[in-house]
């Protein structure tokens, strides 16, 4: 057995230092259903596990006055879904993170757990990226904020510095009229990892779409914001034609894996008809809203 | 190596024990405390025999450190029965043959206590997808759902 230290500071201030002075043989511990599976295969062999779920901004769920949210990086899958307002507000960032794994998983599986392992296919990725939501970053020499889709720097890898913790994501008010929903395409029906995933949020004024986001994952070595297809779907109605051009700009951004679970040209087309179908329940949601 | 010294309670007890920092909480509950209910049988967060209760919610014991019970309240299959009478559902698995080999059936039935416990009326579907986290090799599932909905409805009854 290794010397190993398992710790749970009950502030942020002493994770970050506990963090820092570890100088990178330190993991942070969130839900662990990445962290253990790693610690237990022998992938890796931290020093001190530092569990973050004793930080309160880590672990709490807020709706700020002006509508905003601040989620801790840490809440779980579960304790998401039981807020009373989070999933009406931001349906489509729920549905994403509540498809990782099983009731056991989301039990524990959480936001910054999620992108934080740094996965292509990280379900809740996409979904984020769409919301346009930010990320709080602490580390011993303070704090910044990072778009989600500046996380991701490889397949695995994240621009956090070993010292640096994350800490919250912000989502931004919601105008009125807008929805968002993710959707993925899997083997199975449950329990897999996402062939293609994709996010979509929009605003609809009149029937026209004012803005827009995409978050597409798996197709790529990060997950990609795809502009080209946001840019497709502004000014214009939600309809057959819009979408097609839109699927079209996810299409040309791809640069999948090919492997048993999809060929590049299987995972390519998918990715269109995921965009697709996400941006029509997304835009039905905007309408309901 | 210094072992960790951990407070919490099992099924309502007051229980202390003595763990490495990175042994699993499985590990802990049929190694160190004789639990030996619930089962290793995948260690990896896919087949749902290690599933307790953390401070009521679901979650996989292969996939939690013994550490972090630190404080918090378990609820193992060892509690689940009331002393010698046994609980619905554990009673329609036996009546209804929903268990072959009997390793998933700890898990199952800690899954499926917490399902019924939050949702006393679920549909077949809602019962197949909670579930989705507990593989089971011998039934083929169909009867472990129909024991499911049969103690619900049973316990809807009572009610
Ligand atoms: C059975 C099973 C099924 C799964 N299915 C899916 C799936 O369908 N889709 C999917 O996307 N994933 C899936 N996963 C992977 C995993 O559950 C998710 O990635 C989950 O979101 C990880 O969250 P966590 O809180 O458990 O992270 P942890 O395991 O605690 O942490 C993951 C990584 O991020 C680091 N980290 C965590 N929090 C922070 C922080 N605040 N700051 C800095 N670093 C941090 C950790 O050190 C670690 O390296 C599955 C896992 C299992 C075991
Ligand atoms: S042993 Fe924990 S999920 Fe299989
Ligand atoms: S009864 Fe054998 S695994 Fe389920």
């Amino acid at each position: 057995m290794t010397n190993i230290q398992y710790l749970a500071p009950t502030t942020l201030d002493e994770a970050v230092s506990l963090y820092a002075a570890a100088a990178g043989s330190a993991r942070i511990l969130a839900g662990g259903t990445d962290l253990l599976v790693q610690l237990r295969s022998g992938m890796i062999n931290p020093g001190i596990i530092i569990d973050i779920k004793k930080i309160k901004e880590l672990n709490s769920i807020e709706q700020k006055a002006d509508g905003s949210f601040v989620v801790g990086a840490s809440v779980s899958g579960t304790q998401l879904a039981k807020h009373s307002s989070f999933g009406k507000t931001w349906p489509g960032v729920l549905e994403a993170l509540n498809l990782i794994g099983s009731t056991q998983v989301q039990g524990r599986a959480s936001l910054g757990g999620n992108l934080c392992n740094g996965s292509p296919a990280g379900d809740s990725i996409p979904a984020l990226i769409a919301a346009e939501a930010t990320v709080n970053i602490q580390g011993p020499n303070g704090s910044r904020q990072l778009a989600v889709k500046d996380v991701l720097s490889g397949p695995g890898s994240t621009n956090l510095s070993q010292d640096e913790i994350a800490v919250n994501f912000i989502f931004p008010t919601r105008q009125l009229g807008s929805g968002d929903a993710y959707l993925r395409m899997i083997p199975r029906t449950e329990m897999d990892i996402a062939v293609v995933g994709c996010g979509v949020n929009l605003t609809l004024e009149n029937n026209i779409c004012t803005s827009a986001t995409v978050g597409l994952g798996a197709v790529a070595p990060v997950v990609l914001e795809v502009e080209a297809a946001a840019e497709a779907l502004v000014g214009n109605k939600i309809e057959e034609e819009t979408l097609e051009r839109a699927a079209e700009a996810c299409r040309a951004v791809c640069n999948p894996i090919d492997d048993k679970r999809g060929t590049i040209a299987y995972r390519t087309k998918v990715a269109g008809v995921l965009m697709k179908r996400a941006a029509t329940i997304a835009s039905q949601r905007a309408e309901g809203a | 190596m210094a072992k960790m010294h951990v407070s919490t309670t099992i099924n309502g007890e007051p229980e202390e024990f003595l763990c490495e920092p990175n042994e699993t909480m499985l590990d802990v509950l049929r190694d160190r405390l004789n639990l030996t209910g619930s089962k290793e049988g995948c260690g990896s967060g896919d087949c749902g025999a290690c599933s307790i209760m953390l401070n009521d919610t679901l979650v996989c014991s292969c996939l939690m450190l013994g550490a972090e019970a630190e404080g918090a309240e378990i609820k193992t299959i060892e509690g689940m029965a009331d002393g010698l009478s046994l609980h619905p559902l554990q009673q329609k698995f036996l009546e209804s043959a929903a268990l072959q080999c009997g390793i998933c059936t700890p898990g199952m039935l800690v899954a499926a206590k917490a399902l019924l416990d939050e949702n006393p009326d679920p549909t077949e579907t809602e019962v197949r997808f909670w579930l989705a986290g507990n593989l089971c090799r011998c039934t083929g599932y169909d009867k472990i759902v129909r024991a499911v909905l049969d103690t619900a409805e049973e316990i809807r009854g009572k009610a």
